[in-house]
């Protein structure tokens, strides 16, 4: 049986002459969180709207849930969707939209979404125009998560939100996940809070996946080496993500295991998450398995 | 590639059933019971106006035709008591060719506008209804909704309107004529068509345009133009119009344009009042570039040898007529709401 939640293959969107996504190629396997990470104009909305069938790829397909289709039937039953900033029906009450919400879904956990909305303070009888930003984000994902979705999407759920509610809201997703075998897409900026929830990272740059696997892996898969400035062009016997130079030291990521040697006179460190993501991010031309092959040319930009 | 059947989720590889269209109805009602009760305020205070004047006029004249005899001072004044009403009733018919209008413009328009404008239509369209279906569900509602509550009124206009129709009492070209642009389009089937067709232009003008108040004035210029120009040019063609040299035809009949001949050429208005002006000056009143209407006038006319074509469509085919603008509106319609559907199938987000 198949387990990817999310497939892609050749996925690519064009809006007008511009690219927003070329030729990405992803597997997300079931069970994650999986965090979607890039600077604005990555491609991160239009991977996600193509995934939940809001937008039709130019080309290639992408299919949810082992193999259905984006936007077909069984998809709409299995995956929740939380777009940027939330919308919701500003003029319904938070009652009126878990009974919108429900009659427009194959499944609906009423109980659910009463309890948790009870928990969280939100009054039932409230418009949900006048709930705080927080409480809204928060509305939004209990309507998504009480359609016991398979698959989880929120777009860009932390960023209109301080960072008690980025708290909240985290440990709701998470223990979703945990408690009822929930997967999670998110797309986010704030790397920091990623590193507490996300295990499988996928990176993307200029409308392409750079990076995708579990942060494990990854983690075990780079090293952040620091010697002598002088010598960092000697370094060639590893791909370099990034290289950073203060003074007489520089600090290069390298993509190597614990294993690998290390050169006379550098010493190597793991890195975290968020030293990983920002590597990246500042290389928007560097690539990690199994990310799509490139051109050199490319490369050396 | 095809998911396999796997032991484990065996409810969910099944081929998944829809959710069913009867859970749309609460959906569509508790979304645009606002707009619905606008229109239902519009209509409703309408059509209590039309009640009690419509009364009045049923009154006087019952009043009027029941005098005996018609000659006496007292039916006179009964029947200028009756003709009094005319003037305002073609006030109201002015007005009530704007009720289509705003029904499309301030229930059609937003349905689809205001989705596109605050960005909810991600939410509606990602849950498991689907989102062609949500659309077509709520469309048809509403349009089923407004049809039927502009049919209810046109009912009562027609009841209202009908004394009017009776060129016996009027007299002098002043009674109203069913198959007049004034009234044409507010009783019959055409009332509830017009209304069909406003709000289908107003529902794809939202999904071309995507906000509200743009979108609620282009189905204002757009209805406006499609009714005016069915009343001033389409709808005279849609049976050819007959030709007459009979200078008495019913009060009822609707003439489209009348012109003078003699000899088998047409004359035109110039030529006429020479003519007069040359042979009965004391009838020609000093007009220029045209003749005064006046039965003494024609009556002169014809001993000269001239002769007056009419094009006219008699009162007989009202119904006929009511069956055609009613059926082009309805194909419009569907054809309007279809597209919009479609569109709200392949737009990308």
């Amino acid at each position: 049986m198949n387990s990817n939640v999310v497939e892609a293959s050749g996925l690519s969107k064009r809006y007008g002459s511009t690219w927003a996504l070329r030729e990405c190629t992803l597997a997300i396997p079931a069970g994650h969180v999986a965090a979607l990470v890039g600077p604005n104009g990555a491609g991160k909305t239009t991977l996600l709207n193509l995934t939940v069938g809001l937008a039709t790829p130019s080309a290639g397909a992408v299919t949810v849930l082992g193999g259905h289709p984006a936007g077909s039937q069984a998809a709409l039953d299995g995956v929740a969707f939380v777009a940027q900033d939330a919308p919701l029906y500003k003029n319904l009450s938070a009652a009126d939209l878990i009974h919108l919400t429900r009659n427009l879904s194959q499944r609906f956990d009423r109980q659910y979404a009463e309890t948790r909305l009870g928990e969280l303070g939100i009054p039932l009888r409230r418009k949900a125009g006048r709930l705080s930003g927080g409480q809204q984000a928060q509305l939004a994902l209990t309507l998504a998560l009480a359609r016991r979705p398979r698959l989880l999407i929120l777009d860009e759920p932390l960023a209109n939100l301080d960072p008690v509610a980025r708290h909240d809201f985290m440990a709701i997703a998470l223990t979703a996940t945990v408690d009822d075998g929930v997967s999670v897409l998110l797309s986010s900026h704030v790397l920091a809070e990623l590193e507490r929830v996300a295990d499988y990272l996928i990176m993307m740059s200029q409308g392409r996946v750079q990076v995708a696997g579990e942060v494990e892996a990854l983690l075990a898969g780079h090293r952040m080496l620091t010697g002598p400035a002088a010598e960092v062009d000697k370094y060639a016997e590893r791909p370099v993500v990034h290289a950073r130079r203060a003074e007489a030291q520089a600090h290069l990521l390298v993509r190597a295991g614990s294993g690998d040697p290390v050169p006379p006179g550098w010493e190597a460190h793991s890195v975290g998450l968020e030293e990983l993501a920002l590597a990246y991010l500042r290389q928007p031309g560097a690539a990690a398995l199994p990310g799509p092959a490139r051109t050199p040319s490319e490369v050396v930009k | 590639m095809t998911a396999l059947t796997g032991p484990a989720r065996p409810a969910e590889h099944a081929s998944p059933r829809p959710v069913p269209w009867r859970r749309m109805a609460w959906v569509t009602w508790r979304q645009h019971r606002l707009a619905l009760a606008g229109a239902a305020v519009l209509l409703g205070g309408l059509a209590i106006y039309l009640w009690r004047i419509g009364l009045s006029v049923h009154h006087a004249y019952a009043a009027a035709v029941g005098c005996h005899p018609a000659s006496s001072a007292a039916c006179g004044i009964l029947v200028g008591n009756f003709i009094g009403y005319i003037s305002p009733a073609q006030y109201i018919a002015g007005l009530l060719q704007l009720v289509p209008a705003l029904v499309g413009a301030f229930v059609g328009a937003p349905v689809l506008a205001r989705e596109m404008e605050t960005g909810t239509f991600r939410y509606a369209w990602t849950l498991g209804f689907g989102r062609w279906r949500w659309a077509l569900a709520k469309l048809v509602l509403l349009a089923v909704a407004v049809t039927a509550a502009a049919g209810a009124f046109s009912l009562l206009f027609a009841w209202y309107c009908q004394p009017f129709f009776d060129q016996t009492l009027s007299g002098s070209g002043s009674a109203l004529i069913p198959l007049s642009s004034l009234v044409f389009d507010l009783h019959g089937v055409a009332f509830a068509a017009w209304t069909l067709a406003a709000f289908a232009i107003g529902a794809l003008a939202g999904m071309l345009i995507r906000r509200v108040v743009p979108a609620l004035a282009a189905t204002l210029a757009v209805y406006a133009g499609l009714a005016f120009a069915t009343g001033a040019y389409l709808r005279q063609h849609y049976i050819t119009p007959l030709m007459t040299k009979n200078a008495n035809l019913p009060g009822t009949d609707w003439i489209i344009s009348q012109r003078w001949y003699k000899g088998g050429q047409p004359v035109n208005g110039t030529a006429l009042a020479q003519a007069l002006q040359n042979g009965a000056p004391q009838l020609a009143g000093g007009g220029k570039g045209g003749i005064p209407e006046s039965p003494l006038v024609n009556q002169w006319l014809f001993q000269h040898g001239y002769v007056m074509w009419t094009r006219y469509q008699p009162a007989s085919r009202f119904w006929p007529f009511q069956w055609i603008e009613g059926g082009w509106l309805l194909a419009l319609s569907v054809l309007l709401i279809a597209a919009t559907v479609w569109l709200v199938r392949r737009r990308a987000a």
